[in-house]
């Protein structure tokens, strides 16, 4: 009798361990840079190859730095959202892998919500910081620390219960 | 930079072994990128993904073997970007005990559960003989002593 209900419980056991697998979604992968300072990069701006994007200048306020492309049809999901948010944060961009053309030209068509975007066009700063699907969104506190790391696109839920939660934590 | 260099000492001195070096920095090369997963098409290697990423990751490690880094250096290079996943043989450490450990634990644990059943299959047939074996055994017993 015991032995059938111990065979019994293995067996939920088993479910329930794979029912939870089933729930998590494995491109998801979470970041080693989660609780360090933004990575040091140096990059040419989207707007003008003169001028410098620098990740250390990050600091003094809550930003978002956004991981984007003009090929990145994902990207238009979280665009909207963005473009809110631009009003109440700051937001930095990072044009991943593109052409200063099709960049500008994106931007102009739907809207910038960028402060500055960087130019990234080789993938490097992308490695930096540990990207490897289009969109990411970090988070960085006033210290250039990320906080948090969103992987695909941003939408109202995220931004409340992981973005917005932490902003108003991290308040005194 | 380092390859420039020796591939000028190459065509100064024109030796094999300059080829030899070379030829074991693309073993390296190689080597390295069976050993890193791409982060995008997750089953293949860096060494067997087309994805674009895997295309910057191959041309990160070629980078930094060009800069003069070991392996683990590389390795530690990428693993503090993106993390253990991109290993393809996680770390041995407390927080991946359970998934090195955990076959072994289950194939001792059912190696146990089998030879205690095997015993006692054992013990059960040899203590079960009917009352007709059970003279049938003593008739022989006693003609054996006979």
């Amino acid at each position: 009798m015991i032995r059938g209900w111990l065979a019994v419980a293995v067996f939920a056991g088993l479910v329930a361990m794979l029912a939870f697998g089933l729930t998590r979604d494995p491109s998801r992968v979470s970041s080693p840079l989660i609780g360090l300072p933004v990575p040091a990069f140096q990059a040419e701006r989207l707007a003008s190859a003169d001028e410098h994007f620098d990740s250390t200048a990050l600091r003094g306020e809550w930003s978002l730095l956004n991981v984007w492309a003009s090929w990145c049809t994902t990207c238009l999901e979280e665009h909207e959202l963005l473009m809110r948010l631009s009003q109440q944060l700051a937001l930095y961009g990072i044009n991943h892998r593109d052409t200063r053309d099709e960049a500008r030209n994106w931007l102009q068509v739907y809207g910038n919500p960028y402060r500055a975007s960087a130019f990234d066009e080789h993938g490097e700063v992308g490695i930096e910081l540990g990207v490897y699907k289009v969109p990411e969104t970090f988070l960085l506190d006033p210290d250039g620390v990320i906080r948090y790391k969103h992987v695909g696109a941003l939408d109202e839920e995220a931004y409340q219960e992981q973005i917005l939660a932490r902003i108003r934590e991290g308040r005194p | 930079m380092k390859r420039a260099t020796a591939w000028g000492f190459c065509l100064l001195f024109a030796g094999s072994a300059c080829l030899a070096v070379d030829e074991a920095a693309d073993e390296r090369y190689r080597n390295l990128l069976y050993e890193l997963r791409c982060l995008v098409c997750q089953n293949q290697s860096l060494a067997d993904s087309d994805a674009e990423l895997a295309g910057d990751l191959r041309r990160r490690v070629q980078d930094l073997i060009d800069q003069g880094m070991s392996d683990e250096e590389i390795v530690a290079h990428l693993q503090a970007r993106y993390g253990d996943f991109i290993l393809y043989r996680p770390p041995l450490a407390w927080r991946t005990a359970a998934l090195w450990a955990g076959p072994f634990v289950l194939l001792a644990l059912t190696a146990w559960l089998l030879l205690r059943r095997i015993r006692r299959g054992h013990a059960r047939a040899s203590g079960s003989l009917s009352d007709v074996e059970r003279e049938r055994l003593k008739d022989v017993l006693k003609r054996g002593s006979d």
